[in-house]
């Protein structure tokens, strides 16, 4: 049985649907990433495990106990806010140690816990600040360290990251990452950026409107998305979403699409998944991630189905690591992610390696994955 | 070519930044005439305020208006000038400062942090109490002192006054509040801690500017009340306010203009200490929450 379970969450606020039957698990030790776009619940979900939304319907369990009704400091669990929260008139040491003082643990084991948080996170010349006289990052470090001192079965992390700037963001981020190693406990991590989810977790779940759209590793979610929304969402630039035309010539599928200035772009699709064949005749959405459409030298070479094609580059954006050439196809811009040296121009046409191997296809009616 | 322009623009600066300070000083005279008037005839002997010149300088320095509108001045019956009233309002006005405040404070905290189904009626009904003329309670007020057995007491005009204020303290720290960021509730709530300790040991620390503000506010409404002074106190818990009344309204005898001066600085004392003190953090406080800090 899983660790974290979560079987038929609901949140009503009023007349308005938060969450609408949520089913979730996490093993011992995972590290599960809510993602979606704002207003899609995945705050509600994480303060319905808090304790700090009493939910509408559903259950929750950690460690196959069930929690619904318990209050917050009953649930083992410790929270990580996105404005990190830390209490403005207890200084560093007093903030970590304000919920075992509320505990009634005795001063010296507190002052053991403090001491041994504080070696973790590097912040022992901090402990007698206040929260005023604190960097961002080093703010954040403190209330991990809240969150730490009480060892707690879950950790749970509200955009914690999202307040920081960019490059501290990465750091801490890696940060998150290896303290999880270390230390091996439960995270829930909301976030509404899909690198951090992909960097982090063990499991994300992609939640939009209060439902659960797809959950899986992250190269499960990246490689199989369930659905269109899953397949824009996650990515960065995002998935190529291409109407085609589905084709079916003897025992394979084609498909075609619009191409400009030139004739359609016909591709022939010999891994096309079996339910392809029922569109025939009819529009599809193919999906292509930029790094499976690239120049002909920078193709996966364990690739077993790939298809090249002239097409008019109209932009290129050279972004040091990779060249991102923009082309349209199905009147859609499509984005090409080339080596960085690739030999390409704006206005001149280039041949497109795709990698069909990753192609995927979407029903535009349902928005739901064609298998 | 920019060099000559410049000087030019710091000179009309001067210029405007003088003319500000001339108008800025005359207003502060104006203000400034009427204590300068009360100071100076409340250290004359009185004759030399009938000789009709208010404004002239003593010429011969007494501070025996202040001993006897302290200690032996007729107010009403009794010459017991305006000590025992003095201390009256210094015991009503302190405890009902400090209840008000505090409900004030803890209904702010429940109506921001502890929202419940209703809670912006229950807040607007409350501010409704800020805008209800006092002539409008006198008589139902007077009637439920008289049910409690509080009429005429000190205790007596303490609720009446604590009721009163409680529309703007809620007022002032529900705005305050409404501020504060609810994740600390949320993290004090996970810590363990239970309504009051997040009241006490998060919410208060972090309250002092809007508590400056409702204490002035408080204390000034409080200590200046005169209604309700005259209307629900007796002998033994009249306040300075109606004290003060008496001293100068009184009908017979001569009129000591100079110990009717003495006793209004003295009555307006107070405040005026409350606001050296802590006007620095009043505007502060007014201030506050209206641009990012």
């Amino acid at each position: 049985m899983s660790f974290l379970q979560i079987r038929n969450l609901e949140k009503t606020f009023g007349n308005v649907k938060v969450l609408k039957g949520i089913d979730l698990d996490v093993e011992e030790g995972g590290f599960l990433v809510l993602v979606g776009p704002s207003g899609c619940g995945k705050s509600t979900l994480l303060n319905s495990i808090a304790g700090l939304e009493a939910i509408t319907g559903g259950s929750i369990s950690i460690g196959g106990k069930v929690i619904d009704g318990l209050h917050p400091s009953q649930r083992d669990i410790a929270m990580v806010f996105q404005s990190y929260a830390l209490y403005p008139n207890m200084t560093v040491a007093g903030n970590i140690a304000f919920g075992m003082e509320i505990r009634g643990v005795p001063k010296p084991e507190r002052e053991k816990a403090i001491a041994s948080v504080a070696d973790m996170l590097q912040i022992g010349h901090l402990l007698d600040r206040k929260p005023s006289q604190l960097s961002g990052g080093q703010r954040q470090r403190v209330a991990i360290g809240r969150a730490l001192v009480r060892n707690p079965q879950v950790f749970l992390f509200d955009e914690p990251l999202s307040n920081l700037d960019a490059k501290l963001r990465v750091d801490m981020r890696t940060e998150i990452k290896r303290l999880h190693q270390r230390m091996g406990t439960t995270i829930v991590y909301v976030t509404h950026d899909q690198i951090e989810a992909m960097t982090l977790a063990t499991k994300i779940a992609v939640l939009k409107d209060g439902l659960l759209q797809q959950s899986g590793t992250p190269a499960e979610i990246y490689n199989n998305p369930a659905n269109l929304f899953v397949a824009d969402f996650m990515g960065s630039p995002a998935m190529n979403l291409i109407p085609v035309t589905i084709a079916k010539n003897g025992s394979g599928v084609s498909l075609s699409t619009h191409r400009e200035e030139q004739e359609p772009l016909v591709l022939g699709v010999p891994n096309a998944p079996s339910g392809l064949a029922a569109h025939n005749g009819k529009e599809v959405i193919f999906g292509i991630r930029p790094e499976a459409l690239t120049d002909r030298d920078g193709a996966d070479r364990n690739a077993t189905n790939v298809a090249e094609s002239e097409c008019l580059i109209e932009v290129v954006e050279p972004a040091g690591s990779d060249t991102f050439a923009v082309t349209r196809l199905g009147r859609k811009h499509v984005t090409a992610r080339l080596r960085a040296d690739a030999n390409v121009a704006a206005g001149k046409r280039m041949k497109l390696a795709f990698n069909l191997d990753k192609a995927v296809f979407f029903d535009p009616a349902s928005g739901q994955r064609i298998v | 070519m920019s060099q000559p322009s410049s000087d030019n623009a710091t000179q009309v600066n001067r210029l405007t930044r003088g003319l500000i300070y001339i108008v800025l000083v005359l207003f502060a005279i104006y203000y400034l005439l009427p204590l300068y008037v009360m100071i100076v005839n409340s250290v004359k002997p009185l004759s030399e305020i009938r000789e009709g010149n208010m404004l002239a300088l003593p010429k011969e320095f007494t501070l025996d208006p202040w001993f006897t509108a302290w200690s032996t001045a007729q107010i009403g019956v009794q010459a017991t000038g305006l000590k025992p009233y003095f201390i009256n309002s210094i015991l009503m006005a302190v405890p009902a400062v400090a209840i008000s405040t505090l409900l004030g404070a803890l209904n702010g905290f429940v109506l921001t942090k502890w929202r419940f189904r209703g809670d912006n009626l229950v807040f607007g009904l409350m501010l409704l109490a800020c805008f209800i003329p006092f002539q409008i309670a006198l008589i139902p007020a007077a009637r439920i002192l008289g049910m409690l057995g509080l009429a005429g007491t000190t205790r007596g005009l303490i609720l009446i006054h604590v009721a009163y204020g409680l529309g703007f303290t809620t007022l002032f720290f529900r705005n305050y509040y409404a501020a504060f960021p609810t994740e600390l509730v949320k993290a004090a709530q996970i810590d363990g801690a239970s309504f009051f300790q997040i009241f006490w040991r998060i919410l208060l620390p972090s309250s002092a500017p809007i508590i400056v503000v409702t204490v002035i506010w408080q204390f000034t409404n409080i200590w200046n009340d005169f209604l309700f002074g005259a209307s629900f106190g007796d002998f033994k818990s009249q306040p300075m306010t109606v004290a003060l009344n008496n001293l100068v309204s009184s009908s017979s005898g001569v009129k000591e203009y100079n110990v009717h001066f003495a006793g209004a600085i003295l009555a307006a004392l107070p405040t005026l200490v409350v606001y050296i003190v802590s006007g620095r953090y009043f505007v502060r406080g007014l201030m506050a929450g209206a641009v990012k800090g």
